[in-house]
Formats: C-alpha cells, sequence, structure tokens
C-alpha cells in the first residue's frame, strides 16, 4: 500500500492515470487520508460538482492485512449536501481488496466535458478506464450482476445508482459485501453525487493474484491480532450483543430513555418500537431462514450484521441497521418491519443515504405530503426518488432542501446533514457532537451515546449538560484516529472497557508499519484529523454559528422527560480546545 | 405495590418481556433483580421511568422498571 492512484477524469482525449508514491501523504489511511487529501488539494470555495472538487477513496492504515475488523474504507470530498468537508465509511469488501492492490488512495479529479458514463476496472496489471453508456440509470443490484458477467465472480465494486447519477445530494456510494450484493454503503453527504458529476458509475477491484499486506513484524503483528480478537470476544457488547441482535438493538433502549427521535423528532418514545425492535427482527430473520448473524467483510468477527428475508423466505435486503430502522420507521411513525426492509433495499439499489431519505421523508410528512405511518406513501416517495420525478427529486435532496421547499420549521439538520436516531435534547452528548462535528450530524464521529445510554467506557448522565463537552470531544479525536486505520468503529465498545484489547490495537499498529504506535500518537492523530477538516471547513466559510443545532431544540420540550437541549453556545465553542 | 417490569434481549430467555409485579413497598432494584433470579454482570443498564437508576434506587408503587443486558449498537 505504496502509491496513489490517480484518475483525471477531465483531461482531452479522455480519462488518464497517473501513478505516484505516497510523497507527503505517507502514514496516513482512511479518514486522515481522505481528509488531508481533500484539505490539502480541493479549493474550499469549489463548488462540490465542479471540476475542482476531489473524491478520494482510502482503505485504512490496517486495511488489506490479516487484522481482524480492518475493512472500513473512506470516501470523502467537499459535500454538496454541507458544503463543508466530508468522510463517509463504509464496510463490505473493497477496502482490503484496494489495500492488497497496492493503493493506499484513489483520487478521481476534474470532470468529463460530455455526458459519457465510465467504469474503472483495477487489477493486478493496471487499470482500464471504459466509457459504457449502456449503464445508464442502472440500479445497484443490476449493475452489480453485470459487472460479474464482464469480469467475473472474484469482484468487488464501488458504485453509484441512479440518484449519484442524477447528483442527489443524498446519494450513497455502494461498496458490495461478502456475498458481492451492494449493501455497505458510504452513505453520508452526497458522495454520490460527487462520482456522478465526476462521470463514474463504477469502480470494479479485483485483487487476483495479489497476496495480503505483509506487516513489518508478522509475528507481533499476528500475536497482537490474536489478544485484539480475544478482547472483542470477550466483551459482551462485541462478543455477544452486536452479533445476536446487530445494531437494532437499540430501538428498545433508545425509546425506553425516551430519546428516539418519533414522528419528526416531536416525541422521544415511540408506542410501536417494541414491533421494530432488534429482538423482533432477529427472531422473525430466524423464522425466515435468514441469518441475523453476517460480517460485512472478511475479517469481521463482530459480525453485527444479518440478512431480511421476504415472506416468502427470498433474499430481500441485508438486516436493516438501527438508524434505518429509526429513520423509515419510529421516526416516521412505521412500525412494520416488512415495509422498513422494502426501503432499506430501494435505498441501496437507488443509492441513496438511508438515514437522509428517511428523515427528509419524515419532514415530507411533517408538511402533510403524507401522513405519519403511512408505510405504503413512503415507498412511493423513495421509488419517485429512483425514478427522478419532480417530487423525487426534492425528496433526494434531503432534508434540509425538503423542508425549504415544504415550509416546515421542525427540520432535524445540522450543516445541512439530517441528524440520526438520537434526540439531542435527551441524549446531550451526542447533541455536542452534532453540533460540533465537521462532518454535520453524525453519530458516528463521537458516539456519546455509550457513556450517556450504554454506560459503556463511563457514565455522563444524558438529560444534563455537565460533562457532555469532554465527552464528545474525547470521543471525537478517538473517532478520527480509529476512522484512520481501517478499524470498524464497533470495537470501541471493546476499546473503550478494556485498556488490553485497546494496547493490542496499538501493537497491532506498531508492527504493521514497524514504529512504536503509543497512545498519545493515536490521540494526536486524531486531532491533526480534525484540524485539518475543521480548516477547510473555515476556508469554506463555515464559522462557529454553523457549529449549532436547529433552534426548536432549544425552544421544543421532548416528551417525556420535557428537556431542551441546554447546552451553551460559549462550551459548544470549547470542544475543540485542546 | 406495583411495579410494571420490562426486560430486553437476552434477558427474556427462560423470563418474560413484560409483566406486572407485586412488592412491598420500599423495595430496591437489586431485590427486583434478585427475584427475577437475573445475575448481576447481566443487569447492566437500568431504568426506571425512563431514567437511569442504580441497584440501590427503591421502587415507588407504579413505577416502570426496565432492565437491559450490555449493549451496543450505532
Ligand atoms: S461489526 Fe458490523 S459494521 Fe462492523 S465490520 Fe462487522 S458487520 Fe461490518
Amino acid at each position: 500500500m505504496d502509491k496513489i492512484l490517480r484518475i483525471d477524469m477531465g483531461s482531452s482525449g479522455g480519462p488518464k492515470c497517473t501513478v505516484s508514491d505516497l510523497g507527503g501523504y505517507a502514514g496516513f489511511g482512511g479518514r486522515a487520508m481522505t481528509s488531508a487529501i481533500v484539505a490539502q488539494e480541493v479549493p474550499p470555495l469549489c463548488h462540490p460538482l465542479g471540476a475542482e472538487n476531489k473524491l478520494v477513496i482510502a482503505p485504512g492504515l490496517l486495511s488489506g492485512t490479516i487484522a481482524a475488523m480492518s475493512g472500513r474504507l473512506s470516501i470523502g470530498c467537499k459535500s454538496p449536501l454541507t458544503g463543508g468537508i466530508k468522510e463517509s465509511n463504509a464496510g463490505g469488501q473493497p477496502a482490503q481488496v484496494l489495500a492488497r492492490l497496492g493503493y493506499a488512495a484513489i483520487v478521481i479529479e476534474g470532470k468529463p466535458a460530455g455526458d459519457d458514463l465510465y467504469k474503472i476496472l483495477i487489477h493486478k496489471d493496471g487499470v482500464a478506464i471504459t466509457a459504457d453508456n449502456s449503464l445508464k440509470m442502472m440500479l445497484n443490484y443490476d449493475l452489480v450482476a453485470k459487472m460479474k458477467q464482464e469480469f467475473g465472480e472474484k469482484i468487488c465494486c464501488i458504485s453509484i445508482g441512479p440518484a449519484g447519477e442524477m447528483k442527489m445530494n443524498a446519494a450513497s456510494i455502494a461498496c458490495t459485501d461478502m456475498e458481492q450484493r451492494p449493501t455497505r454503503h458510504c452513505g453520508r453527504g452526497g458522495v454520490g453525487a460527487v462520482m456522478g458529476a465526476k462521470g463514474v458509475k463504477a469502480i470494479v477491484l479485483d485483487d487476483t493474484g495479489m497476496p495480503v499486506r505483509t506487516p513489518r513484524d508478522p509475528e507481533k503483528f499476528r500475536d497482537a491480532n490474536k489478544r485484539f480478537v480475544e478482547g472483542l470476544m470477550k466483551h459482551p457488547v462485541t462478543g455477544q450483543g452486536l452479533p445476536t441482535y446487530g445494531t437494532n438493538v437499540l430501538t428498545n433502549i433508545m425509546s425506553e430513555a425516551g430519546g428516539y427521535p418519533t414522528f419528526n423528532f416531536q416525541q422521544g418514545s415511540f408506542d410501536g418500537a417494541s414491533k421494530i425492535s432488534g429482538e423482533t427482527l432477529a427472531e422473525l430473520e430466524k423464522k425466515r431462514g435468514a441469518n441475523p448473524t453476517h460480517g460485512c467483510h472478511r475479517g469481521c468477527v463482530i459480525r453485527c450484521s444479518g440478512t431480511y428475508n421476504d415472506k416468502n423466505g427470498n433474499f430481500l435486503t441485508k438486516q436493516p441497521e438501527y438508524e434505518t430502522v429509526w429513520s423509515h420507521g419510529g421516526n416516521c411513525g412505521i412500525d412494520d418491519l416488512d415495509a422498513i426492509a422494502m426501503l432499506d433495499f430501494l435505498d441501496d439499489n437507488i443509492g441513496v443515504d438511508t438515514i437522509e431519505m428517511g428523515a427528509t421523508i419524515g419532514v415530507a410528512m411533517e408538511a402533510g405530503i403524507a401522513k405519519f405511518g403511512d408505510a405504503e406513501a413512503a415507498i412511493a416517495m423513495v421509488k419517485e426518488v429512483g425514478q427522478g420525478t419532480y417530487l423525487g427529486r426534492i425528496l433526494g435532496g434531503g432534508a434540509a432542501v425538503a423542508g425549504k421547499v415544504f415550509g416546515v420549521e421542525r427540520v432535524p439538520v445540522v450543516k445541512g446533514q439530517a441528524m440520526p436516531a438520537y434526540d439531542p435534547r435527551a441524549v446531550k452528548g451526542i447533541g455536542v457532537t452534532y453540533a460540533t462535528s465537521p462532518m454535520g450530524a453524525d453519530h458516528t464521529a463521537g458516539y456519546a451515546v455509550t457513556a450517556n445510554i450504554l454506560k459503556v467506557g463511563g457514565y455522563v448522565d444524558p438529560l444534563k449538560s455537565d460533562g457532555q463537552i469532554e465527552l464528545s470531544r474525547d470521543l471525537q479525536i478517538a473517532t478520527a484516529a480509529v476512522d484512520s486505520t481501517g478499524m470498524c468503529i464497533f470495537i470501541a465498545f471493546a476499546i473503550l472497557d478494556q485498556p488490553e484489547t485497546f494496547q493490542s490495537l496499538l501493537d497491532m499498529l506498531s508492527a504493521c508499519h514497524g514504529v512504536s504506535i503509543t497512545a498519545d500518537g493515536v490521540v494526536d492523530l486524531g486531532k491533526n484529523v480534525l484540524s485539518m477538516e475543521r480548516d477547510f471547513n473555515a476556508r469554506a466559510g463555515f464559522t462557529k454559528d454553523h457549529d449549532r443545532l436547529p433552534r426548536f431544540f432549544s425552544t421544543e420540550k421532548l416528551a417525556p422527560h420535557q428537556v431542551t437541549f441546554d447546552v451553551k453556545d460559549e462550551d459548544l465553542d470549547r470542544v475543540f480546545n485542546w | 405495590m406495583k411495579i410494571t417490569v420490562k426486560l430486553f434481549a437476552t434477558l427474556r430467555t427462560d423470563r418474560f418481556e413484560q409483566d406486572v409485579l407485586h412488592a412491598e413497598s420500599g423495595t430496591s432494584v437489586q431485590q427486583m433483580i434478585d427475584m427475577l433470579t437475573i445475575p448481576p454482570d447481566e443487569a447492566a443498564i437500568i431504568f426506571v421511568n425512563g431514567r437511569h437508576a442504580d441497584l440501590r434506587t427503591a421502587l415507588s408503587d407504579g413505577d416502570t422498571l426496565s432492565i437491559f443486558p450490555p449493549i451496543g449498537g450505532g
């Protein structure tokens, strides 16, 4: 993993590739790599869909090795949704394969003059870029089937659906899982629209003939990985809870805690929670012969994912994540798992972010476009997004756009990006993260739900403002570092509680790169990443006034606890003072 | 007094999802957990009326007690 592949889509005479060494980007991976390249090379005031923006795709520092959990892929650019820097990250196979092919990053630059659509094949013998207009407006599942026909069974794909081609703000980039299904998405921030603007429909990767990446010190590495896996297996969340129930185990607890945004953030618990909970979902999956314990990429030992079969026992979609079950479920007053699974499938196929899409439908329901609880109307709306009807294009623009068009006051976004499945009034730590993350409202950027609700890594009362700034700061720093390793963020449950598991991760990083990496080094990396991102945003015109939640969170009380978001503005401004 | 008890995830196995139990007034969360034969490390997250509680919390008539094993997601 010692080279960068640059593809200039705007070169006269057709797309042109160059391969270079890492230069100043040596030592970076994942989010550190994408954010460094974007911060350094993209003019902050450029139009996100213009030729000056760059789409950077990077495996993590440990991707491609035998390290468990190391298959997360980072995709970065200037976001069409937020107007700021973006790193969106997904599982699936591509990170491992890209790393084994030797690339620390692919940078897609420029913009083709015509409207040809391209596919890019990367394998051990090089790169082939071909115009293929037969792929236009193809859905993700059909596209992957076609790529397999053309390039064989061993490939994996990074692709966009029609939403990306239409350059919608909610457009995602799909990554195929172990079974080559386009189910894992770099969802947030409209990265799919940037890929669409570059005229790239699919990147097909094939690592046939390439070895597993060898660490500098293979023996130490193997030993550290063994201790790391043992630690993950030992912790009750990563060893038991996540494999058995998946992320959707959170539905019940968030609703019990009064922090489950319901009916577009009107109340904090949902009467239908039990019907769509992780417990119910796992049981239904088993009954229908699906698999509730499945890894999204080779080497995942936590396996929080699963598969979902329809009433007839046929595969419909992956096990919908908690965020999706919330956004399309409780947030829209829908308590029907089959409808939610259908929406998950449609989102993946069209190529849109499930969080943004569900939040947008919630806003549309508030505006009276459909009634809360009307699952059929929600499905029809997502289909319109895929068809690109006028309504579909508005909805595909995301919650902030839809809120403006439909005249809605209660629009749950920060920096233009929709909030995920935790109400910031009743989970104040996550509210601090939503407000201040350079990514816009993003739960993964500093997942304070751990200490606020789950009592992992300590306890900070979710209903009080005390301690939330420090909690969010520490988690944002740690997350920026973990996102750079290629590790799935769910390892955090174990490394926050078990110092020896954190140490095994440090040992693995050290053995991989032949340098000594300490806890302080990891903290410095996290701070460095956040500083680069915030600096980009400042140059793009963001001020402290953008690090705020929408006003209604301070003025409208949330039932059942009757709380508002009352963390002070001057405290929010302290998050990045370190 | 009457306490509504809700159990989640693995705690439901061989127990129940939701039930109304009778207890003497002043019963603590710890005593309820013992009554339900839930091993201490499995009662990881405890809510009384939607607020975090601990083992010493004394229950009052009409309370809802929700008990979760260690879980996580995101
Ligand atoms: S824990 Fe879940 S999200 Fe993380 S790598 Fe495994 S399957 Fe993917």
